[in-house]
């Protein structure tokens, strides 16, 4: 597991082997609306082995500090400071000399691999380039190495698998595919820019277990950037929190994790959803929007969105400095006040009171059902040939599900990419029939509806989207946006545009944004008027499909609290649609997990996160990383093999198996029942039931 | 403080309200007249509509008139445009043949856009066998031979009103446009907008005129500009053939049909209808471009004014500690 280094760490002015030494980095960018100041001052140095976490949201400038490390920015930009690797200033280094150094002493791994690889060559071949580039070794030899390296990183059947193309690879497989490519010159540091943002979290994690095993076959210092402070709690060795350009806290991550001494830490630590802690409470939201880095005023930058500010913070902007003399810098005036613990991290951002909604008092059975599956199955044809269709397969991307959500009641389904959870929840929403079961809406079957009860009931049953700018017509002015469900259902003329501004005000935006465009707001924003517009017409159930994913962690918290308190105070019921049991934990009463068009667990919330019985969520819930580095630590990872399979090919008996950490571990006997029945859902508990025929307890967080 | 008044409160500081609401229609015509081209074209086409019908009036030629003093002159101050060689005033024939154009290229050509939005997106939204069937019948369009369609059914047209023909011009141009407007509503079909509004209820026609439609405004804006000069020069190559627009009466079409052979010789037949084809299509143009910057919420003109707007709200927030402490407490 990561070591952690015991000695006392550089300080600014001390000297050593450092590999990378940046000093004052700052990055500005003309543009038409003036200059932007990237980054203001980034200094941090690296040793061998070593790992420096950057953690910020979008915008805070750490990708482009990373990038001018690289000398990869354009040449508009202008790079300020100093770049040291191994003792050799690098800025002023002519693009050819950089060359030289990137993928040799320097390597990189980015968020998207696809646009990293070259399309049209094998992985092999790209691996045998990078090889031949910078070292004298023959074709047969790079070409050995390739596949070495390949299975190191833990592509299976490297042998074969070194001529296959990037797009043959899942995404997995071609991040496993760029880390190959980074390492294969054993470099001195590795920049990983967001190199698991795009990846389910089984993924994730193995992806995390490989840039380990990478750091220790090359004893290369690790950049790792990333806007997720649970990706770095258990990797990284230091920390640094970026904001508006600027470090503004960096540290040890114990020190930064358990004592953090500027507020912006504080509110992402308070905001980021933890699958560690007790069911069900509210999220700390920092309001507000990273300021704009064009013109940006004096004093902290941080002073719009904190809540702890005084008068000093409008006019001074703090430095990076400790408040004790340690190593443990912070930009903020209050400092002191921090590491004395007079100003403790709860009086900074309190945690808000969730109300309780008034149905959740009666028992859950004595609550009408408001939405129910029964068996329900989609699938889908696999044709090939254009003209000529023929039949070769089926996508089964639903295979027989069932769950209910009673009046007052939130139910998390969760599932990676490809489980056929957006599949389900099209399916409801078309309030058609179908192809095999049923759906029922307050007790009425939509198989049999009529084209006006169907619009009837629409009323009643609306959805949230992912994407609020792909989910808002960007030629539509807010109003009418908000109109339009009225509308369709010929709502009287003068009460609409009371019933707008109510809308307006219940999600917490101003009355007079109604004409403006969604564009003109940012993505919190969006997302809110993506709710308002959901509850227009006064819905009693509310289909969220991963309404907060696209955000950024600060402002995720806001949008959870606000779901949270319109559920009580207008008593809704939520389907909630996600691909993180993290952010489901927050908010669900229920849960139900999904594996290739099935659901294999279910149940009530909490008993669901202590009790999980089924080995695909046990998997699921170790793989989610915490924010706290000694758990970190001492957590044991489930990783999976592989990827998820296709649905055209869903394995004989138990779905899972070959994939299933705990068919390995049974005798042959045992794994014949897995391999020729498929199994059913029985009960763990009271309201707790897993599909596996071998379904036993084990903690994970 | 609960979570909902917090973000009230940023929410008032990050976005400062502007005056003024109402649906899209109002705020269009607001956009559009802050679009100084648009606005100018606009005027350009109102003057161009005022000449071609008050014009003549200013002199006493009349359109059958003929000046046996005066064959193929040049400009003078009896005939301001010269006349032709059977000694017509080519101002009055200039601005017959402007009323005439000016009507057949503004009706035709948001007819023929009209017509291809209408039969693409249906054909596009609706899918299934309606979709087979309108892509069958825009194929079948598309081959077939217009000119000599229009040349067999002009007969029946004859005598019945001009306009008929302007519905016939249109009649055969809309196909390639259908086609795109087809494949653009396929590819918003499945946006998460179009999905959202389906959810609420919203019905399918509806769906297609405030979604799909303005979403591809640009394109048949730009279509429509196009249409006008391509219908204004198809109504003369039919003229030119003996259908449409008959002597004595003349468009602008006819007009520089018969002028082209003198352009070195007596320039005044070509140029001066050609002039006023040249500021019709120009003004359309500009009115067009002004519409599509209008619905654009992208566009760049409206980006400026946003980002202005945007840098004001920040100054006046800028003294913003007092919320700041507001919140604070
Ligand atoms: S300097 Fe002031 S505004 Fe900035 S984080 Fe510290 S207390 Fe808040
Ligand atoms: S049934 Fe067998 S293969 Fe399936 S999850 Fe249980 S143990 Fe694993």
């Amino acid at each position: 597991m990561t070591q952690v280094y015991q000695e006392p760490s550089l300080g600014p002015s001390g000297s050593g082997d450092a590999v990378l030494d940046v000093r004052d980095l700052s990055v500005l960018f003309p543009s038409e609306a003036g200059t932007v100041e990237a980054v203001r001052g980034v200094s941090y140095r690296l040793r061998r082995g070593e790992v420096l976490g950057i953690v910020g949201e979008s915008g805070s400038g750490k990708s482009v500090s990373a990038m001018a490390v690289l000398g990869l920015l354009p040449d508009t930009a202008k790079v300020e400071g100093s770049i040291r690797l191994d003792g050799r200033e690098l800025l002023g280094l002519h693009d050819d000399e950089m060359s030289k150094i990137r993928g040799k002493q320097m390597a990189m791994v980015f968020q998207d691999p696809l646009s990293a690889l070259t399309p049209v060559y094998a992985i092999g071949t790209q691996i045998v380039e990078a090889l031949q580039i910078h070292t004298e070794i023959s074709k047969q030899a790079a070409r050995a190495r390739a596949i070495e390296l390949l299975d190191m990183v833990g592509i299976p059947d490297p042998k074969r698998r070194v001529d296959a193309f990037p797009h043959e690879f899942s995404g997995g497989m071609r991040q496993r595919a760029m880390i190959a490519m980074a390492i294969a010159n054993d470099p001195q540091v590795i920049i990983a820019d967001e190199p698991t943002t795009a990846l389910d979290v089984t993924i994730q994690a193995q992806i995390l277990d490989v840039l380990k095993v990478a750091k220790e076959a090359t004893g290369a210092a690790i950049v790792m950037i990333t806007h997720d402070l649970g990706v770095v709690a258990g990797f990284a060795d230091r920390v640094m929190v970026m904001y508006a350009g600027k470090p503004v806290e960096t540290g040890t991550v114990d020190e930064l994790y358990y004592t953090p001494r500027m507020p912006y830490t504080i509110g992402l630590l308070g905001s980021i959803p933890r699958v560690d802690e007790g069911v069900k409470h509210a999220l700390v939201p920092i309001e507000g929007n990273p300021p704009s880095l064009v013109d940006l005023p004096p004093g902290c930058p941080f002073r719009a969105r904190c809540p702890v500010a005084v008068p000093v913070c409008a006019s001074v902007e703090p430095d990076l400095e400790s408040a004790t003399g340690e190593d443990h810098p912070s930009a903020c005036h209050r400092r002191g006040e921090l590491a004395a613990g007079t100003l403790t991290a709860a009086e900074v951002f309190p945690v808000p009171e969730l109300p309780e909604p008034a149905s959740a008092r009666v028992p859950r059975e004595q609550r009408p059902s408001v939405l129910e599956l029964d068996d329900v199955h989609r699938h889908f044809p696999l044709t090939v040939g254009t003209v000529f269709k023929r039949r070769v397969g089926t996508v089964r991307a639903v295979d027989g599900i069932s769950f209910d959500i009673r009046s007052g009641e939130t139910l998390g389904l969760v599932g990676e990419s490809g489980c056929g959870k957006t599949t389900t929840l099209l399916e409801i929403l078309s309030l058609a029939d179908p192809s095999q079961g049923s759906i029922a809406v307050f007790g009425k079957r939509t198989g049999g509806l009529r084209g006006s009860e169907r619009k009837a009931l629409r009323k009643d049953i609306q959805v949230v989207f992912q994407d609020p700018m792909a989910a808002l017509d960007p030629r539509l002015p807010v109003f009418d946006i908000l109109a339009e469900p009225l509308r369709a259902h010929r709502w009287a003329k003068e009460k609409i545009g009371p019933r707008v501004n109510e809308l307006l005000r219940l999600v917490g935006l101003e009355v007079g944004h109604a004409s403006r465009f969604a564009s003109e707001f940012s993505g919190g924003q969006r997302q809110r008027i993506g709710i308002a517009r959901a509850l227009a017409l006064d819905p009693k159930v509310v289909v969220l499909d991963e309404p907060v994913s696209a955000l950024d962690v600060s402002i995720q918290a806001g949008v959870i609290n606000l779901l949270d308190e319109l559920k009580a105070r207008l008593d809704l019921s939520y389907l909630f649609v996600a691909h993180d049991l993290s952010v489901v934990r927050h908010v669900a009463d229920r849960i139900a997990v999904m594996y290739l068009g099935r659901i294999v667990e279910i149940g009530e919330s909490a008993s669901v996160f202590r009790r999980p019985s089924h080995p695909y969520t046990q998997a699921l819930l170790s793989a989610i990383p915490v924010p706290d580095p000694h758990k970190e630590r001492e957590r044991r990872r489930i990783l999976l093999d592989g990827d998820l399979p296709s649905p055209t090919n869903v394995p004989s008996g138990c779905r899972f198996r070959n994939r299933c950490p705990k068919f390995k571990t049974l005798s042959e006997g045992d794994q014949r029942r897995c391999v020729d029945e498929d199994p059913a859902l029985t009960a763990q508990g009271p309201d707790h039931e897993a599909a596996c025929h071998y379904a036993s307890v084990l903690e994970v967080v | 403080m609960s979570a909902l008044d917090a973000a009230k409160e940023i929410d008032e500081t990050a976005l400062a309200p502007i005056v003024g609401g109402g649906g899209r229609g109002r705020l269009i015509a607001r956009r559009f007249t802050r679009n100084r081209l648009g606005l100018f074209g606009l005027i350009v086409i109102v003057l161009l509509f005022l000449a071609a019908y008050l014009g003549p009036y200013l002199t006493h030629w009349q359109l059958t008139d003929i000046d046996f003093d005066n064959f193929q002159t040049g400009p003078s101050s009896a005939h301001w445009f010269g006349t032709t060689q059977t000694g017509q005033d080519m101002f009055v024939l200039t601005m017959r043949g402007a009323q005439k154009s000016l009507v057949i290229g503004l009706i035709g050509g948001p007819l023929t856009t009209a017509i291809a939005a209408l039969v693409g997106s249906v054909a596009g939204y609706a899918g299934g066998w309606l979709d087979r069937a309108l892509v069958w019948f825009i194929d079948v369009m598309l081959v077939m031979p217009s000119f000599l369609l229009l040349a067999i059914l002009s007969p029946t047209f004859k005598g019945k009103t001009w306009l008929l023909f302007v519905v016939l011009l249109a009649a055969f141009a809309w196909m390639i446009t259908a086609r795109i407007v087809r494949s653009l509503t396929l590819s918003l079909k499945s946006r998460e907008f179009v999905l959202a509004a389906k959810y609420m209820g919203v019905s399918a026609p509806r769906i297609i005129l405030r979604h799909i439609l303005p979403n591809m405004a640009s394109l048949l804006i730009i279509d429509a500009t196009i249409s006008v000069a391509v219908t204004i020069l198809g109504e003369s190559g039919l003229s030119y053939f003996g259908f449409g627009i008959q002597p004595p009466d003349v468009s602008l079409g006819t007009l520089i049909g018969n002028g082209q052979d003198a352009v070195n010789t007596y320039p005044w037949l070509f140029m001066f209808p050609a002039g006023i084809l040249i500021l019709i299509i120009l003004a359309v143009n500009f009115v067009g471009d002004g519409l599509r910057d209008a619905l654009d919420p992208n566009a760049a003109g409206a980006k400026a004014k946003a980002k202005r707007k945007q840098r004001q709200t920040d100054e006046e927030s800028l003294p913003g500690d007092t919320t700041v402490v507001e919140i604070a407490q």
